[in-house]
């Protein structure tokens, strides 16, 4: 018996290349939301539809509707952008959005709390900078990540380019957006445009790319749909190492949803990319779960119809067979702060953002601070996937200026913060994310501060260990790839999950469900005094929680293809 | 005014009961009361009425022996006291006729012997608006000499305003003008209305009554009319308030909204009032106890200390809490604090070509900024005396009964503005938006006739209500819902954000989605660089405005006097002139007869 199509299917299909009754919406004055269906088809433009859950009870009462607004993100493949685009974002931030600029952990900026009514003219000021957000949301490929890796400034640029020329191969061709957000003219209704990729109903799902440039594993690439692990001999890249079926998403309670770290398929030449990239998202789009959204990321494909099954079909498609997958090693998955130079002498500078967010407060004049250095660097700026931020290609006579800013609007708190701080993620949660279960972005400050004030206690300040937080188990925060994990269920309460690696090769588990602060700090209090005692040299604490048996490993331990340094 | 429906089955012959529509079309509930006392009075000599038969109730009283009231009101204040006149009249055995000034049929003007206007003055020093038509003509070349007119004026106003009392005076100096003589002296009252009114209608009614003996020998056989005005329902009224508990005080701006904007539900059960969507609600405030206290503190008085006044004794500080206007300056204050305070300056503010300085003072200042400015010392007996009396404040009800039962809704602006280092507040929003649940409020209904939705149903009603002016017509529009009206309704609303200020949005959103309300059009004049108001969206709806008017719709305007309202007749007397292809002045007849025809109503404050 077939499975009825989700709901989403049917928008989709009746959207007219995603343009469903968006203008209608937009021009509804009664309301600052647009309709329903709506909500689905914005997200392809880039936008999400939210609320200020904060405010939300409190406006029922007034009988107001929720402080609607749009969050925007953009399309920037690896999170590169110039300095003058970095102005025009900054501008935007402060003219229509909420006066912060938020880094994601795909290396994109988001814009959160842009009215409906000023939606149109901020989309045509962000295209203005010479950026989009086509598919930055929706189901479709999603902003292509790359690894940040400043030292191999050249196999960067690279792997950079193809991933820029991946994100536009796979970016959707209709016109809607053009029409919609910038007054393209209509066009007619008999050359209507085709999606050569995607076809009339698009993905069953998102879908999403990382390119990882080892020995950093910055991208997570095992969390995505489908990877690329760049494989670099003499600073040229030879070609990359493929990887599917990666996700981190689950749902509380439904065993038939997990986070699941991609396999790796085999490697292929630079040339063979965006073939590969084709026949891999055509594959997702015939076989992909179209009636249960939950089920429906490639994730589950392969994990349902196993990965050999899928390599064929991917083979088929292309007409050729992938080579052996090459040896390649991550040493770890954060970010190295501070300067490095570059191969061609060139400097670049790592700043931590604490969960991406950029704004003033207080003496921490962040927004203001990247707004002068925006005005004075002449290279560009790059997005690290662990929301920082690294001002990339820096003359080394231009350091000085750069780091008199750094110093003046308190962005130098890299080089005070312990381990924990500059590592720790969060998703943004509330009060924008219409899912966040519990706190996480307004809750990592703190939260960092208390786990310090174990580790101190403990003598482990100095040892670097992951934490991340995401508000509910979707795992914007990769949470599943931390030592140390909350993932949030109800408000002050999450479940903590240990013992994954330090380089995105292990997921961790369960180890509390539902506890509140209290039990969570009182947990790892005790483990933080086993590993104190009991560390060996080197020894990662999730390594160390393995070893000791507090965590049983998942079935699928590491990367079967990985070799060690 | 609405079609009459036709009457019941009918027990006339077919062409007598169309007469009798006919007459009877425009009448005022007053004229129709007293019509049915006659014919029932008729009915119980078990006569024939004839016109040649002498009822005794209804003798054909020609002008010479009659007292015609005529009246013009927005908030009922000037009809209330035309209706006692009425009232009292007939019980002395005069012969009267009581009539809103846009009923009063002008052409009968030169034969009228005796006259009694009761007008209060709006706006800028402006007729109220069931009188404008009454006031142009009586100003204006075309009104007769009036040699055989006697007359008798009572103004009705605020002396807050600096166009104190404007119209009755206009009046009353025009018809001398005309050669009429005054009955008695014109009354000007102010906000305590009763103490320039009981006096005045004591003078006015005796001088009638001479008048009237000198003229109609006859009079004393006249049996007196039953009362004129329907007797009230309830048996609260404005001087015996109800104390209606609060049930909801709730907040309905967003917390960064504009101005603390309250949606208020009181408790009317047991009240009898029996309002109609339309009508206000009266509220006896208590002014703000921390203003009182400064007060007592700057005058160095004690609040404890008994005040005696006309037949009553309190302490001090009740005086000021409940019975005496701290928040609202008057001229006569002005001028007694002036000479308390030997303050020369402030004196000359009150010489009649420093009327805008002293209509400054006025508007921005409270009895407070006045003690702190120029001090002086009062003995708590002067004070008193010397204070206006506390006045109630009317708010429009937001409500219907078929929708919410026993209870009234109230949209309250609480008034807060800083003023001379201080925080200022209104004395009754502050009080109101101060009351917690539970607590009891003393109010009392003031129906407002002008203000009412067409009997027919099917009538389609566009209404104009910016901020607090929305709040009649979210009574409007549960009452047509509950009723199941079939005309549509249109709502133009306004504030300064849509975010903050947008009153009530769930439930319009809920009404346009359910068919209760037809079309919703906003104007949020801080939203976007250029401000944006209500009478821009007129303008730009001005088509289908006409046609919606020339199919009969009915229009209501409501909230704010001083700009608003000015501004939105303006506009309508535009999109009438360019949608029905008319010159202005047409146009402007066009508007000034659909007033005239009470379909187009306001409640401006
Ligand atoms: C901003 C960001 C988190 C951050 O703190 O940086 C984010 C924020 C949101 N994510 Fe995410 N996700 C973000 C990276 C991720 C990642 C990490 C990654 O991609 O590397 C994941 C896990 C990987 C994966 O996809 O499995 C992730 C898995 C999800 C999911 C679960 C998807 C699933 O198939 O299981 C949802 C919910 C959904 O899609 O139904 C979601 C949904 C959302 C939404 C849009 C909530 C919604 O659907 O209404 C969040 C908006 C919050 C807000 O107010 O801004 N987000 N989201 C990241 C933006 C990335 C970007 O620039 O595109
Ligand atoms: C028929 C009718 C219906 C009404 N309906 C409503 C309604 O539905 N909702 C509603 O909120 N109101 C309504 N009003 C107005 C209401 O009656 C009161 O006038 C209002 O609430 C203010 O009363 P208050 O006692 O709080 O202020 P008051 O104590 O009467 O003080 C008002 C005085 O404060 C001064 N003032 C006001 N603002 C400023 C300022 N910014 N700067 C300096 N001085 C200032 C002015 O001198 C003003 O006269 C209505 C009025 C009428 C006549
Ligand atoms: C918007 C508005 C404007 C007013 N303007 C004046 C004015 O210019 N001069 C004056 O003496 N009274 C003015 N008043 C006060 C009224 O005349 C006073 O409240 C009177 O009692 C109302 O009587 P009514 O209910 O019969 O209309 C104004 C009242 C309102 C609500
Ligand atoms: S993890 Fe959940 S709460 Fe956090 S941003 Fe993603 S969807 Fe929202």
């Amino acid at each position: 018996m077939n499975a009825p199509l989700s709901p989403v299917e049917k928008i989709k299909s009746e959207s007219r290349n995603l343009r469903g009754t968006l203008v209608e919406s937009l021009a509804n004055p009664v309301t600052g939301a647009i309709a329903d269906s709506d909500t689905q088809l914005i997200k392809f433009h880039g936008s999400y539809q939210q609320d200020d859950r904060d405010l939300r009870d409190e406006r029922r009462q007034q009988k107001l509707e929720p402080a609607y607004s749009f969050m925007i993100r953009t399309r920037t493949p690896g999170g590169v952008v110039t300095s003058q685009q970095w102005l025009q974002l900054d501008a935007i931030a402060t003219t229509y959005a909420n006066h912060t600029l938020r880094l994601t952990t795909r290396q994109a900026f988001q814009f959160h709390g842009i009215v409906k009514r000023e939606l149109q003219t901020t989309m045509q000021a962000i295209n203005a900078a010479l950026i989009d957000t086509i598919a930055a949301c929706g189901d479709v490929n999603r902003n292509v990540m790359v690894g940040a890796n400043p030292h191999e400034s050249l196999a960067h640029a690279t792997v950079q380019e193809w991933a820029a020329r991946l994100s536009e191969r796979l970016k959707p061709k209709t016109r809607a957006y053009f029409e919609i957000w910038l007054g393209e003219e209509k066009i007619a209704e008999s050359d209507r445009e085709w999606e050569p990729v995607y076809g009339a109903t698009y993905l069953p799902r998102k879908f999403k790319v990382a390119f990882a440039l080892p020995p950093v594993n910055d991208v997570d690439v095992f969390a995505h749909d489908l990877g690329f692990i760049a494989i670099v001999e003499r600073r040229g890249v030879l070609g990359f190492n493929v990887t599917v079926g990666g996700g981190m998403g689950a749902t509380h309670g439904d065993d038939k949803t997990f986070p699941r770290l991609a396999d790796v398929l085999g490697f292929i030449a630079p040339e063979q990319l965006l073939a590969v990239a084709e026949a891999v998202v055509t594959t997702q789009r015939d076989f992909g779960d179209r009636t249960e959204r939950k089920h429906a990321r490639l994730k589950y494909t392969i994990a349902d119809r196993g990965v050999d099954w899928f390599k064929r079909e991917v083979e088929r498609r292309l007409g050729f067979a992938l080579q052996p997958a090459r040896p390649f090693a991550f040493a770890h998955n954060g970010d190295r702060f501070g300067w490095s130079e570059g191969h061609d002498g060139r400097w670049h500078l790592n700043l931590r953002i604490e969960a991406g967010r950029i704004a003033d407060r207080g003496h921490a004049t962040h927004l203001s601070g990247l707004r002068e250095i925006a005005k004075v660097h002449k290279g560009e700026l790059r997005l690290t996937p662990n929301q920082n931020l690294i001002i990339a290609n820096v003359d080394a006579r231009d350091r000085a200026t750069i780091d008199a800013l750094v110093v003046a609007h308190a962005l130098d708190g890299f080089r005070t913060a312990t381990p924990l701080r500059l590592n720790a993620l969060a998703c943004v949660a509330l009060p924008t994310c219409a899912l966040a279960m519990a706190e996480a972005e307004r809750y990592l400050p703190e939260l960092v501060g208390k786990v310090e004030r174990l580790l101190a206690a403990h003598g482990l300040s100095d040892v670097p260990i992951g934490l991340r937080v995401s508000g509910c188990p979707n795992g914007c925060s990769r949470p599943y790839l931390a030592e140390i994990a909350l993932v949030g269920k109800a408000p002050g309460r999450y479940n903590l999950m240990l013992g994954a690696d330090a380089r995105g090769q292990r997921l961790n588990r369960m180890h509390r469900e539902n506890i509140d602060e209290a039990a969570i700090l009182a947990e790892l209090d005790v483990l933080f005094a086993r590993y104190a005692d009991d560390r060996s040299d080197g020894e990662g604490f999730g390594d160390f929680l393995l070893r000791a048996g507090v965590i049983v490993p998942a079935r699928r331990v590491a990367i079967p293809l990985e070799t060690t340094t | 005014m609405p079609a009459l429906p036709a009457l019941p089955i009918s027990l006339l012959p077919e062409e007598k009961s169309g007469e009798i529509l006919r007459l009877l079309e425009g009448l005022e509930p007053a004229a129709l009361w007293w019509l049915s006392g006659y014919t029932a009075a008729l009915a119980g000599q078990a006569g024939v009425a004839t016109r040649t038969t002498s009822a005794p109730v209804a003798r054909e009283t020609g002008p010479q022996e009659r007292l015609t009231v005529v009246y013009g009101s927005q908030t009922g204040n000037a009809k209330r006291l035309a209706e006692k006149l009425a009232r009292d009249a007939e019980a002395a055995g005069l012969g009267v006729r009581l009539l809103r000034a846009d009923a009063y049929p002008q052409r009968e003007l030169k034969n009228e012997r005796l006259l009694a206007l009761v007008i209060s003055t709006q706006g800028d020093g402006d007729p109220p608006d069931d009188a404008r038509g009454f006031v142009e003509f009586l100003a204006g070349t075309r009104a007769p000499q009036l040699p055989e007119l006697k007359f008798a004026v009572l103004g009705l106003g605020d002396s807050s305003y600096p166009q104190f009392c404007a119209i009755g005076r206009k009046l009353d100096a025009r018809l001398a003008e005309l050669g009429a003589t005054r009955l008695a002296v014109a009354g000007e009252a102010d906000l305590d209305i009763e103490t320039v009114a009981t006096p005045w209608l004591d003078r006015t009614l005796s001088a009638a009554r001479e008048a009237y003996k000198a003229s109609s020998p006859r009079a004393a056989t006249v049996t007196p009319l039953r009362a004129v005005a329907p007797t009230p329902v309830s048996e609260w009224t404005r001087e015996r308030p109800f104390a209606a508990e609060l049930l909801v005080n709730q907040r309905i701006s967003a917390r960064n909204g504009t101005r603390d904007v309250r949606h208020l539900e009181l408790s009317i059960e047991g009240s009898g009032f029996a309002y109609e969507a339309g009508d206000a609600l009266g509220v006896w405030p208590t002014n703000p106890p921390a203003l009182v206290e400064a007060i007592l503190d700057s005058l160095h008085l004690d609040g404890g200390s008994a005040v005696a006044l006309v037949g009553e004794t309190r302490p001090l500080r009740s005086w000021l809490l409940e019975r005496r206007e701290l928040t609202k300056l008057a001229r006569p204050f002005v001028a007694a604090h002036a000479a308390q305070a030997r303050a020369a300056d402030l004196n000359r503010l009150l010489a009649p070509d420093r009327a805008s300085d002293l209509a400054a003072l006025l508007q921005g200042h409270q009895v407070i900024d006045l003690l702190q400015a120029y001090p002086a010392d009062w003995s708590a007996e002067d004070l008193v005396a010397a204070l206006r009396p506390l006045t109630p404040r009317l708010y429009s009800i937001a409500s219907s009964r078929k929708a919410v039962g026993d209870e009234v809704h109230l949209t309250v602006a609480n008034l807060v503005y800083d003023a001379f280092g201080r925080s200022h507040s209104g004395a009754a929003s502050a009080y109101l938006a101060s009351r917690e649940d539970g607590a009891r409020v003393p109010v009392f209904l003031e129906a407002n006739e002008r203000f009412r939705l067409p009997k027919d149903t099917t009538r389609d009603i566009i209404m104009i209500g910016p901020g607090t002016g929305v709040a009649p017509f979210r009574g409007f529009v549960q009452e047509r819902h509950a009723v199941g009206a079939r005309g549509r309704q249109w709502l133009f609303f306004g504030n300064p954000y849509f975010e903050r200020d947008f009153f009530y949005q769930l439930e319009w959103q809920a009404a346009l989605k359910d068919g209760s309300l037809h079309r919703l059009d906003l104007a949020f004049s801080r939203d976007q660089e250029n401000k944006i108001y209500v009478q821009q969206r007129l303008r730009e709806r001005g088509r289908e405005l006409y046609d919606w008017l020339e199919n009969g719709a009915q229009l209501y305007v409501c909230g704010d006097a001083t700009r608003m309202a000015k501004d939105v007749h303006a506009t309508l007397i535009d999109l009438v002139a360019e949608h029905g292809g008319k010159d202005r002045e047409q146009a402007a007849e066009y508007i000034d007869a659909l007033q005239q025809q009470g379909r187009y109503a306001r409640d401006i404050y």
